[in-house]
């Protein structure tokens, strides 16, 4: 196999992972091993994949209450994924932080965040940093159309565009925001177009087709890192489940005629499509795929079942001193 | 009667309010349409339209800022914060301007307005979904903070709120959201500033509010031996001093269990007032017994030790009563 097509294999590989961890996630949590808010990337594994496989390890990622795909993407190890979702040491956060608070910055993945937009003036504090220390870094921070809503995103950008930091706003516009359909709270659709208010470049994005995602964020990333500014991407996408595991809203807003054209236009169904179109894989080979997929998710798993529980000793020393008073 | 729990309480409350008053209108997220993400104000919408029952962008300076303009205006806007840690986006609107206008004004305006904002701990939501706010509002001047523990209070106590002519901060803790309760069929109104004796006693005073009352309650069963008052405060600002006092002069101990942690608390400043108001009557040094003073982990084991509990009220109780740990 080509380089090339080896790279193909592995980009829908990692989509396919995305996808069965969010299908596993929900029974994990019925089954009582996943305590807590669990919000699934379902159907935008695109975005996610398509910015960070233009990043560098060290480029800096901002993620969200939904970041299970974006921390896949940036490379954070599947078992300590799993991991922290069980509340376990060996997770990544060392079982601290849980689904909204995936952190790993050894590879520039700076947390999730359970406030929407809460990482969008912070993104561009390490964007700041990179210029200031000439490090050469990127920083991309990912939030949904809900979060473009925030007062935050409007200084952020602007401050970005008018200093020509090395930052992407990624926006995936999954069309809602918790129970609320993006038509009801957006005045313009597209937000893209906000961009031209701060005078900084706007794009907008098939969110859901990989290769028009990484082609889209090659373009900026390069811009940003030969330092000149900003760029606001729009992924245009789609939110196929609920918000999370408690709130179920999926029997409002939803005509079936645009479930199905989503789901027509889902991103492994097209890329997986085009793959095989393209005579890079066959069917067959693309079974391979997810046996291979089943059972790394399988050993992630067990990974994350069998390793302990923080120490309640070690955090009862720690606060008494950081949290002195 | 009829057995309703706290979400229907207030949701009833809420529909009773908007029929009396047709000042009285709902702004927030998800309110609308879908009726709110916990339920809390279903069927508004289809009874009020969407004038009166709003949903916003994920906005949350934006909606109270409004709110608190819609007043001044004559309105009496019921808003909500999902989640309370997220009202830190919101806190100019809230402490600068609802807070003060009335007083900057030369008591030219009044500030009808009402923000429900649900809380708690213990459901493994991690560090930015278990924060219990209310001694920020308690100590900034011109709120009212009132704290529910069960589903009847909750309606009476609500209906006072929205009808009141200053901001109010109505938090409902999201554990106690589902306790079914006897509720009459007739309007009642429960008066702000008023605490209520749960049970009385003679040895010793606990006082509390919100989760604190049933797990207060949990531990008075498990010691019949000891003759104990229990106190609900309902609301925090104002205080009811005169309840206070009146049991502490009676029992000459004094317990105060929240779940906030006990420093720079509400309970210090129940203590204070005691000290400076009734020193003479106490027999013993007043305890506050709060969650353990930390940012709150995810991983069950490292949250449940941080949590206030039967067990650690009745230790307590217990030292208070007989003067061994
Ligand atoms: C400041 C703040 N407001 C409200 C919430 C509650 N909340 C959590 S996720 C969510 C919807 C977010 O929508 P969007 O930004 O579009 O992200 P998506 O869920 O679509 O990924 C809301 C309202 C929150 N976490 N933080
Ligand atoms: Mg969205």
């Amino acid at each position: 196999m080509s380089k090339k097509n080896e790279q193909c294999r592995q980009n829908l590989k990692t989509m396919m992972i995305m996808r069965e961890f969010e299908r596993v996630i929900k029974d994990l949590a019925n089954e009582g091993f996943v305590d807590g808010a669990v919000h699934c990337y379902t159907g935008e594994e695109a975005c996610a994949l398509g910015v960070c496989l233009n990043l560098n390890d060290d480029d800096y990622v901002f993620s969200t209450h939904r970041g299970h795909g974006h921390a896949i993407a940036k490379g954070l190890d599947l078992k300590k994924i799993f991991a922290e979702l069980m509340g376990k040491a060996s997770g990544v956060s060392g079982g601290y932080g849980g689904s909204m608070h995936l952190f790993d910055t050894k590879l520039g993945f700076m947390g999730g965040n359970g406030i929407v937009g809460g990482g969008v003036t912070v993104a561009t504090g390490t964007a700041y940093a990179s210029k200031y220390l000439n490090d050469g870094k990127v920083t991309v921070c990912f939030f949904s159309e809900g979060a473009s809503n925030e007062g935050w995103c409007h200084e952020a950008m602007n401050m970005a565009s008018l200093w020509k930091l090395p930052i992407i706003f990624a926006c995936e516009n999954n069309l809602f925001a918790a129970t609320t359909p993006s038509y009801k709270t957006l005045a313009n659709p597209d937000i893209f177009e906000r961009a031209k208010a701060y005078d900084m470049v706007g794009v907008k994005c098939d969110g859901n087709d990989l290769d028009e995602c990484i082609k889209v964020s090659k373009k900026a990333i390069d811009r940003a890192r030969r330092g000149e500014g900003p760029t606001l991407i729009e992924f245009k996408t789609y939110r196929v489940e609920g918000h999370c595991r408690v709130i179920r809203d999926l029997e409002i807003f939803r005509p079936k005629d645009v479930v199905a054209w989503w789901a027509d236009h889902d991103p492994i169904k097209v890329y997986s499509e085009r793959l095989v179109e393209n005579g890079v894989l066959t069917k067959d080979e693309i079974a391979v795929i997810a046996k291979e997929v089943d059972a790394e998710i399988k050993e992630a798993i067990q990974f994350g079942k069998d390793a302990p529980r923080p120490s309640t000793e070690e955090f009862l020393k720690k606060i008494s001193e950081r949290y002195a008073i | 009667m009829k057995k309703l729990h706290m979400l229907d309480a207030i949701n009833v409350a809420i529909h009773e309010e908007m029929e009396r008053d047709d000042k009285v209108f709902v702004i927030a997220e998800d309110v609308g349409e879908y009726g709110g993400v916990w339920n809390a104000t279903r069927g508004l919408y289809e009874k009020y339209g969407a004038l009166r029952s709003m949903d916003t962008p994920i906005s949350e300076a934006g909606f109270t800022g409004l709110c608190v303009g819609a007043a001044m205006a004559g309105l009496r806007p019921v808003t909500e914060i999902m989640y309370m840690d997220f009202i830190t986006a919101c806190m100019d609107q809230l402490v600068n301007q609802a807070a003060k206008a009335d007083l900057m004004s030369g008591w030219q305006m009044e500030l009808p307005i009402t923000l429900r904002a649900q809380y708690g701990s213990g459901s493994r939501e991690a560090a930015q979904h278990s924060q219990s706010l209310e001694s920020w509002f308690c100590s900034v001047p011109g709120f009212k903070v009132i704290i529910p523990s069960n589903a009847y209070d909750a309606k009476g106590l609500l209906k006072s709120a929205i009808r009141d002519n200053t901001p109010c901060i109505f938090m409902e803790n999201r554990n106690l959201y589902y306790d079914p309760v006897e509720i009459p069929d007739e309007e009642y109104l429960i008066p702000l500033g008023k605490a209520s004796v749960k049970q009385e006693g003679n040895d010793l005073t606990i006082v509390t509010y919100g989760i604190g009352v049933p797990v207060c309650e949990k531990a008075i069963k498990k010691m019949p031996d000891a003759s104990i008052e229990l106190i609900d405060l309902r609301t925090i600002v104002p205080l009811d001093m005169e309840t206070v006092l009146n049991s502490v002069k009676k029992t000459g101990r004094l317990l105060i269990v929240h779940e906030a942690s006990a420093g720079f608390s509400v309970g210090s400043e129940i203590i204070r007032r005691v000290v400076e108001q009734g020193f003479d009557y106490l027999d013993a040094e007043p305890l506050v017994y709060g969650n353990l003073r930390t940012a709150m982990p995810f991983s069950a084991n490292l949250e449940d030790s941080v949590l206030i509990t039967p067990e650690g009220v009745e230790e307590k109780a217990r030292y208070l009563l007989t003067g061994v740990c």
